[in-house]
């Protein structure tokens, strides 16, 4: 198992930019979620990983090999990785068993040890009954799984996965991250997976990197991505909250509800740092009571069942999102508690 | 440099030669042919262009072309667009059926189209004689007029109005009928005012290629105008070759240039039009209209199952009867009913014999070939530009989209002389007619092919090369068995294609190398009706059988491959 670096890997068609001086430093046996809204550079990014483009700057390594350069171009098929296409790419004039044995049929095993690793790599997605099926018989999700099964048969150093659940739908995809979660657990492969989907990110992966016009916008945990955003674009790209500006702390700090309220009390013109309040750190006080609280007018309600959701309108014209246990009534007035907030990067 | 990658860098390089080398010998016919027309032009008025464009006779073959091409367009017309209505849009049954019986005379050669309908009419028709109608001898042959010829042009050329007629009434979106019948459209009123004027793009692409094609057919006017004095562009350098031999091959030259060039104008006068009247149409097409003929269905069968009786049926029946009686003139009855023509086809091994076995050989060798090319030639244009790859494409269907004369002339030019360095002599062999049906079929080999590789997900590829398969090996392992069906039946079109020719070889053959088409031709020439007829009636037999083979193909085949399978 190898390490995946990729070192300011820049790629160009013609005058466009589709990725932009990208570095990721990937461990072994990571599961790592590439992460963006659509022609961002992602699925660029993975193809060049694959080797299906060459890159025009940078390099990527894996382990202490380097596979490609402005220089040098190792092709596809010696990099020993394994691709889950977002239309799963079956052979279709081979049955289930040849598609995934292929790549043992190119790696010279037959026999025995042939058939023993197709059945295994069959049993660990639950297929064994559908070996002799063609894929045009299966459903989505089990031509999904004869994916999977094809790309651990021969333990490659690497996976990609291109937006693999992108063409399910909504009950097969919770079935499925459960099953690439279970996948990676088993073998410890390092994975690279692409989706516009942050949910779908945060789930699986590790650690994400946030993409945005082809260049990284923030890479970390999910935990860091959701508590420590580094712009507003990322915050807004990633769980719900609001953005507002106070006259307090900097880029990366943590404001506590005394400085978080008292910034935003000063005067217009002072409050120039933007701040990031997620919608679980504010409490509504039913009442408008004189000293505490912030008052705020209620504009919309939308019920989600466990709770409510509160558009709320600050005297200062700033938009706020809350949850609550119960519905006020719209246009009524309330007062918010704000207990924490998260500095941002103001926007270039 | 990795073992893998120069495997790589190493089938780029071969099949780009071998396309560049392959896109060359499409163009080299043609280029010669124009060297060959234009070089002498500083010559002034003793250049053979300027000679032949002040031959009165050439005035009158273009006049007479132009004639029979145009009223045997309107008879297309006229036949594939009732087809194609009543079998895309109504609820009318065995759809199938029709389709194919349409879609034969598209597949038979106009030779043996020429000799059934001759069969048919005239004081010797064995099928009038049998059944005591034939006119008192003496009186006319009615097909012997341009008006005959525009007939059989029509009937051959109608499946290729009723195929573009379908086929842009199949894209028609089912919503915009649905529309206008919710605003209270009757069913004729929608055929009118909604899907006429929508899919007449496909009627003027369809009257266009009946007119190109019939420009250049030879067979038909070969069989109906020749004996009546009656030429036409095609036959008028036929009948020249015939008479002066090479020595006219400059003039020759500059009457294809002109044939040639009346043809690709067309095509681009067609182009230009269906670029004008091209719709940006919106919703889901794909599924014919079942308008309901209600009362109407029995009337409307009986009227599409007589016109196949009139056009398909009758001139068969009466190919296989004159392929019955001992001679010409002598009416089929109990008596005197005889295998003998067939005996004397398949049983002695003569000309027939040699015609049929060298047909096979070349028809067979030319699908073989093709086969072989028209996978890597197709794979690696798909990896072209855009730009180059349209380029390529029409260089390639250049020897098709010619016809077939200009194409025999260009040949006999380039090869009239032995080939410089390998000093080998074609003309006068087989050799000469194989290279001419190489370069006048490739794109009908290439054609379905490239069609399924575009239809190739190229994850396909991408996920065996992942896996491990360098170039060589995708190629055969994962490419070779998806476009297999693809390849198959583009190899069995250019067998049918090719054993019937007859345009091309009616100018290249020799005494020893003739070929099927020659032969039916040449019998028929020379009163040999009956054993024209006996090997016609096989030969039609065989286009039946390879056409089913064809459609039992389709399923596996990628869209429009199968001509007569919309």
């Amino acid at each position: 198992m190898a390490g995946l670096m990729i070192d300011h890997v820049s790629k160009r068609f013609g005058g466009q930019t589709a990725v932009d001086a990208l570095s990721l430093d990937i461990e072994p046996g990571e599961f790592v979620a590439l992460l963006g809204p659509s022609g961002c550079g992602k699925t660029t990014m993975l193809r060049m990983l694959a080797g299906f483009e060459p890159l025009s700057e940078g390099e990527i390594r894996l382990g202490g090999r380097t596979l490609a350069s402005p220089e040098r171009h190792v092709p596809p098929e010696q990099r020993n990785m394994a691709m889950v296409f977002q239309s799963y790419a079956l052979w279709p004039h081979m049955n289930v068993a040849a598609n995934v044995g292929y790549p043992l049929k190119l790696r010279r095993l037959d026999g025995e040890t042939y058939r023993r690793r197709v059945a295994q790599a069959l049993d660990l997605v639950d297929l064994a009954p559908y070996a002799e099926r063609s894929p045009q018989e299966l459903s989505g999700g089990q031509r999904q799984r004869v994916a999977l099964a094809r790309c651990l048969v021969t333990d490659p150093d690497v996976v990609l996965l291109d937006e693999p659940l992108a063409n399910l739908d909504r009950n097969l995809r919770a079935t499925m991250e459960q099953s690439f979660r279970e996948f990676h657990r088993r073998t410890r492969a390092t994975m690279v997976y692409v989706t516009h989907d942050q949910s779908e990110a945060m789930a699986l992966a590790d650690r994400i990197a946030v993409m945005r016009a082809g260049r990284l916008e923030q890479w970390g945990t999910p935990q860091a991505l959701y508590r420590q955003p580094r712009s507003a674009w990322v915050a807004s790209f990633i769980g719900q909250g609001s953005r507002l500006n106070v006259a307090a702390g900097r880029p990366g700090l943590r404001l506590d509800e005394h400085a978080l309220m008292r910034g935003l009390a000063a005067v217009a013109a002072e409050r120039t740092q933007p701040v990031l309040v997620r919608p679980e750190h504010i409490t509504i006080l039913p009442e408008p009571v004189a000293q505490d609280g912030l008052r705020a007018k209620v504009e919309s309600v939308t019920f989600r069942g466990e709770r409510y959701e509160l558009h709320l309108r600050l005297a200062t014209g700033e938009s706020l999102l809350a949850y609550h246990h119960a519905a006020p009534a719209e246009g009524q007035q309330v007062a918010v508690l704000l207990h924490e907030g998260w500095c941002l990067e103001p926007e270039a | 440099m990795s073992p893998s990658l120069m495997e790589g860098s190493q089938q780029r390089w071969l099949l780009t030669l071998l396309t560049v080398t392959i896109v060359a010998f499409s163009l080299v016919p043609s280029l010669r042919l124009l060297m060959e027309a234009l070089g002498d032009l500083a010559q002034g008025s003793e250049s053979p262009l300027w000679r032949v464009l002040q031959a009165e006779s050439t005035w009158r073959a273009l006049a007479r072309s132009l004639y029979t091409s145009g009223l045997g367009m309107l008879i297309a017309l006229v036949l594939g667009s009732l087809f194609a209505f009543v079998i895309t849009l109504t609820d009318i049954r065995g759809k199938a059926w029709l389709v194919f019986c349409f879609m034969l005379p598209m597949m038979i050669p106009p030779q043996v189209t020429a000799l059934s309908w001759l069969q048919l009419f005239g004081p010797a028709s064995p099928l009038l004689k049998s059944i005591g109608m034939a006119p008192p001898l003496g009186s006319p042959q009615p097909l012997y007029s341009a008006e005959g010829i525009a007939l059989l042009l029509g009937i051959q050329s109608a499946p290729l109005v009723f195929l573009a007629l379908r086929t842009s009434l199949l894209s028609l979106p089912r919503e915009l009928v649905e529309a206008a019948r919710i605003s209270g459209a009757r069913q004729v009123q929608v055929w009118r005012q909604i899907i006429l004027p929508v899919s007449r793009g496909g009627l003027v692409a369809g009257g266009a290629m009946a007119f190109i094609s019939s420009l250049g057919n030879f067979g038909i006017p070969a069989m109906l105008g020749i004996p009546a004095g009656y030429y036409v562009l095609p036959t008028l350098i036929y009948q020249r070759m015939a008479s002066f031999g090479t020595g006219v091959l400059a003039e020759m030259a500059s009457l294809s240039l002109l044939i040639g060039v009346l043809a690709l104008a067309s095509v681009a006068l067609q182009q230009a039009w269906m670029k004008r009247s091209r719709f940006g149409l919106v919703g889901h097409g794909g599924r014919p209209h079942d308008f309901s003929l209600g009362r109407w269905r029995g009337g409307v069968t009986a009227l599409l199952v007589a016109v196949l009786l009139a056009i398909l049926i009758a001139p068969l029946a009466a190919l296989v009867v004159s392929s019955l009686v001992p001679a010409v003139g002598v009416p089929l009855n109990g008596e005197t009913a005889t295998l003998n023509a067939y005996h004397e086809v398949i049983g002695r091994q003569g000309t027939t014999w040699r015609a049929v076995r060298n047909s096979l050989w070349l028809a067979g060798g030319a699908a073989l070939l093709l086969i072989l090319f028209s996978l890597p030639l197709a794979y690696r244009l798909q990896r072209l530009p855009q730009r180059w790859q349209n380029l390529s494409l029409s260089a390639i269907e250049l020897p098709y989209a010619l016809p077939g004369v200009v194409l025999a002339v260009a040949c006999i030019l380039l090869f009239v002389r032995p080939i410089p360095v390998v000093n080998v002599a074609l003309y006068g062999t087989l050799g000469l007619i194989f290279v001419a049906y190489l370069a006048r079929f490739l794109v009908v080999c290439l054609k379905p092919v490239a069609a399924g590789l575009s239809q190739l997900d190229p994850s396909l590829e991408e996920a065996a090369q992942l896996a491990g398969a360098g170039p060589w090996r995708r190629l055969g392992s994962i490419v070779l068995p998806l476009v297999a069906p693809a390849l198959f039946a583009g190899g069995l079109l250019v067998f049918l294609l090719a054993v019937n020719e007859l345009t091309v070889s009616a100018l290249l053959w020799s005494a020893g190398n003739e070929t099927l088409g020659v032969l039916i031709f040449n019998l028929a020439e020379g009163g040999e009706s009956v054993l024209a007829a006996a090997v016609s009636v096989l030969v039609v037999l065989m286009v039946a059988v390879l056409m089913l083979v064809l459609s039992l193909l389709a399923p596996h085949l990628p869209k429009g491959v199968v001509p007569w399978q919309g």
